[in-house]
């Protein structure tokens, strides 16, 4: 099921909300506050959050929109869910390594990859 | 006419006054990118200038002028074949750098914030405040080719 969500798509998928990005370039503060927010509703609204972001498309990415996925995360974690990041570009997987955040975030390369086992502990 | 030769070994320089306006920040991106691509910069080079600008045309906006509408973010470049400098002014009071706690500390992982000027230091081969903290000059040197 999509949402009419402007800057994001949500598809359900067996329980995981999965996660794609309109836009090519996450940079935009406003963009990314939306997207923030959105996210968080959707995270708030599940009893155990089961979320999967794919970074498919994306070609930039700036620490705001990184600041973003540790809120998400952090309230998945809360609400006793979990917070998967897939298919990102090697440039901006550079950005998670510079900024140490692939210790704290689950990254796979692909979807499928990220989908096998989730939701378990 | 000016050959394409010609104005590649020329150096681009260009300095604008920004407000907090993608559009306008879009714009100045594009000319930069466009100057480093025809001055054969890597894509990943571009990729590192381009985030390294916005981090600090955000912070500038951010923190430095604390988001007031009425202040500006100025940003001047020089590119030439060898090197690309950048220099961003905001109107803000100024910070220490040093006392930007390192967001890369198991303990500070979780904290959203606060990782823009370690991205730039990274990307880039040089970059420094200015007294008092509102003005950063950063630069990247284009790697020799073997």
């Amino acid at each position: 099921m999509s949402t009419e969500a402007s800057r994001i798509r949500v598809t359900d998928l067996q329980g995981v909300m999965r996660v794609e990005f309109v836009d090519r370039d996450i940079l935009d503060e406003a963009a990314i506050r939306q997207i923030s927010s959105e996210l968080v509703r959707r995270v708030d609204a599940a009893a155990s959050p089961l979320m999967l972001i794919s970074f498919r498309g994306v070609e930039h990415l700036s620490s705001a929109a990184l600041g973003a996925l540790i809120t998400v995360n952090s309230l998945a974690k809360k609400r006793g869910g979990q917070l998967r990041l897939s298919d990102i570009k090697p440039s901006i997987l550079e950005v998670f390594v510079i900024t140490k955040l692939n210790k704290l975030f689950h990254i796979s390369d692909t979807a499928e990859r990220a989908l096998e086992g989730f939701g378990r502990k | 006419m000016t050959s394409s030769h010609n104005l590649a070994d020329a150096a681009d320089e260009g300095s604008v006054r920004l407000r907090e306006d993608n559009a306008e920040i879009e714009q100045v991106q594009v000319r930069i990118a466009e100057a480093l691509e025809r001055r054969d910069y890597a894509p990943a080079a571009v990729f590192a200038i381009r985030l390294s600008i916005e981090e600090a045309v955000m912070n500038g906006f951010q923190h430095g002028n604390r988001a007031d509408p009425n202040k500006m973010v100025e940003v001047r470049w020089s590119i030439d074949q060898a090197r690309a400098n950048f220099h961003i002014l905001d109107e803000g009071e100024g910070f220490d750098p040093s006392a930007v706690p390192d967001p890369t500390l198991d303990e500070n992982l979780e904290i959203p914030s606060g990782r823009g000027l370690m991205l730039i230091r990274a990307y880039m081969t040089d970059a420094r405040y200015h007294d008092p903290g509102n003005h950063l000059e950063m630069s990247f040197r284009k790697p020799v080719a073997p």
